[in-house]
C-alpha cells in the first residue's frame, strides 16, 4: 500500500502539486488520470523520490519515504519497479543483460541462476527469440515488454508506470495494459499507473485519480467514472467524438 | 561528488567497467594522441632548425628543444586539451544521453547510485591510462622530430640523438605524468557534470556537450599555471 499525506511540489513558487491525499492499495491497479500538464509526471516523480517534495508525507506500507537518507531510499528503492515512457532501456545492453541487470546489480546469484530469471521474466512478457537483440532492434511495444521484464526481474512490491501506451497502436496498448494487471495481481504489488488513456481506464482501473491543476479532483472507480457530475473529469473523458457516442448509446 | 567516491555497490561490476571505459576512453585515444605527436614533434623539429640557423648554436640544440617542448608541456598540456575535446565530449554526451532518455532514473529506481555506476569507472579508468598517453606521445613526439630532422637536412642523426639525451632531467617526466593525471580527473569530472545535470532534449545535451569541452580546456589552462608555478619553483 502507498498513501500519499498533503503532498505538494512547486518550481519557481509555482505550485504543480497541490495538498494530494490518496491511498493506493495493494494488489490493484491504481490510475492516475488527467490532461498533459496536469501534474502526473511531477506526482508519479514524487512518488518513487525523483523529485523531492515540498511538504507532507509518503507511506510506502508505513514507511515515511520522504524523510529517510540516501541509504535508506535506496534499500527501499530495491523493491520498486517502474516501466519510464520510452522504455529508458540501456542501448548498450541486449534484452537479456538489460533484464539481468538488476539481478547483476542486486543480488549475489550466479549467472546461471541470473540467465535463467531473466528469461522467466521475458517469456512472462512473451518476448521470445530476442535476448541478443539491442533496444534500437525492437519496436516499441517490445521496448515496453522488455522494461516490464526488467522491472519485475527483483520481483518488486510496488510498479509504477508512466504513460506505458504512449506511442504504441491500440492493440498493444491494452496488451501492455493487460500485463500490468495480470502481473499486478501474479506478484500481488502495489501498482501506480499514469495515463491518459481512457481505454487503459475502462482495461485496468481498479482505482482511479483525476488530476487536475495539480489537485486531486476526483477519485473512484471505473464504473463510477461514467456516472459522475464532475464537470472537469466529465469534460476530459468526453472530449472525443467516439467517446461521446458511446455515452449517448449507453444512456 | 560524495555519492560519486563511495565504495561501489559490486567490486566485480566496478572492475568490468572500468576495463571497457579504458578500451572506449583510452585504447581508442592511442592513434590521435600519435598522430598529433608525431607532426608536433616534426614542427617543432623544423621550427627550431629555421630559428637556430646562426652558427653559434650547436645543432644538437634542435634536439634538446624540441625534448623539453614535448616533455614540458606538448605531451601532458597539449595532449590533455586534446583530450578534452575527445574525452570530454564523449563522456558528457554518452551520460546526459541516459539522463533525457530516462536511463539514469531507471538506475535510481533499481536502488543503484548512478553517480557512483556511471562516473567513477571513467574517472579512473582516465586517471590510470592517460600516463600511457603522455609517455608514448614523449617517444612519438621525439620519432617524429628526428624524421623531420633527417628527412629536411637541419642535422644529423647523431646530433639529434646527442641533444635529446643532453642535459637530460628525469623529473621533467614525474612532472609531466602528474600534469595529465591532474588533467584528465578535471576532464572526466568536469564532463561527467555536464552531462549528469543534462535536461531537455539533443540540443540541450549537444549544449551540455560543448559546456564540458570548453570548461575543461579553461580548467587545464588554468591548472597548467598553477602546477607549473607549484612543481617547477
Amino acid at each position: 500500500m502507498i498513501e500519499l499525506q498533503n503532498i505538494s511540489k512547486s518550481f519557481d513558487g509555482i505550485e504543480v502539486i497541490k495538498d494530494i491525499n490518496i491511498v493506493f492499495e495493494k494488489g490493484k491497479t491504481n490510475l492516475i488520470i488527467g490532461q498533459s500538464g496536469s501534474g502526473k509526471t511531477v506526482l508519479l516523480k514524487s512518488i518513487v523520490g525523483l523529485l523531492d517534495i515540498d511538504k507532507g508525507n509518503i507511506l510506502y506500507d508505513d514507511i515515511v519515504f520522504n524523510t529517510l537518507n540516501f541509504e535508506d531510499k535506496k534499500q527501499l528503492r530495491q523493491k520498486m519497479g517502474m516501466l519510464f515512457q520510452g522504455g529508458a532501456l540501456f542501448d548498450s545492453n541486449t534484452v537479456e543483460e538489460n533484464v539481468m541487470f538488476p539481478l547483476d546489480m542486486l543480488t549475489n546469484m550466479s549467472f546461471d541462476e541470473k540467465r535463467d530469471r531473466a528469461n522467466e521474466c521475458l517469456k512472462r512478457v512473451n518476448i521470445i527469440n530476442a535476448n541478443h537483440l539491442y533496444p534500437d532492434e525492437i519496436s516499441g511495444g517490445m521496448k515496453k515488454r522488455v522494461a516490464i521484464a526488467r522491472a519485475i526481474a527483483l520481483n518488486p512490491k510496488y510498479l509504477f508506470c508512466d504513460e506505458p501506451n504512449s506511442g504504441l497502436d491500440p492493440k498493444t496498448a491494452i496488451l501492455i495494459d493487460n500485463l500490468i494487471k495480470e502481473i499486478t495481481i501474479e506478484y500481488d504489488m502495489t501498482t501506480v499507473v499514469n495515463t491518459h488513456d481512457m481505454n487503459s481506464v475502462m482495461e485496468i482501473g481498479d482505482k482511479v485519480m483525476f488530476i487536475h491543476n495539480g489537485e486531486n479532483w476526483w477519485e473512484g472507480t471505473r464504473d463510477e467514472i461514467f456516472n459522475t457530475e464532475n464537470e472537469e473529469l466529465n469534460s476530459f473523458i468526453f472530449a472525443s467524438k467516439l467517446s461521446r457516442k458511446i455515452r449517448d448509446l449507453e444512456k | 561528488m560524495k555519492r560519486v567516491f563511495t565504495k561501489p555497490e559490486k567490486l566485480k561490476i566496478f572492475y568490468k567497467e572500468t576495463i571497457h571505459e579504458i578500451d572506449k576512453l583510452g585504447l581508442s585515444s592511442i592513434s590521435i594522441v600519435a598522430i598529433i605527436s608525431v607532426f608536433m614533434g616534426a614542427v617543432i623539429t623544423i621550427q627550431t632548425a629555421y630559428n637556430t640557423e646562426n652558427p653559434i648554436y650547436p645543432a644538437y640544440l634542435i634536439g634538446l628543444t624540441a625534448r623539453d617542448t614535448l616533455l614540458l608541456e606538448f605531451s601532458s598540456t597539449i595532449v590533455a586539451l586534446i583530450l578534452a575535446g575527445k574525452m570530454g565530449s564523449n563522456i558528457s554526451s554518452e551520460i546526459g544521453s541516459m539522463r533525457v532518455t530516462e536511463q539514469i532514473d531507471a538506475l535510481e529506481i533499481m536502488g543503484i547510485n548512478s553517480a557512483n555506476y556511471l562516473i567513477l569507472p571513467k574517472i579512473t579508468a582516465a586517471v590510470l591510462f592517460a600516463p600511457f598517453l603522455t609517455l608514448m606521445s614523449m617517444v612519438i613526439g621525439l620519432f617524429g622530430g628526428w624524421i623531420a630532422g633527417i628527412s629536411t637536412g637541419v642535422m644529423t642523426s647523431q646530433q639529434y640523438i646527442y641533444g635529446i639525451q643532453y642535459a637530460f632531467i628525469p623529473y621533467y617526466i614525474t612532472y609531466a605524468l602528474i600534469k595529465i593525471v591532474i588533467f584528465v580527473f578535471l576532464i572526466t569530472t568536469i564532463s561527467s557534470y555536464h552531462g549528469y545535470y543534462s535536461y531537455g532534449g539533443a540540443l540541450d545535451v549537444g549544449r551540455s556537450s560543448t559546456k564540458a569541452v570548453v570548461h575543461s580546456s579553461i580548467f587545464i589552462l588554468l591548472f597548467n599555471v598553477i602546477l607549473t608555478q607549484l612543481l617547477l619553483s
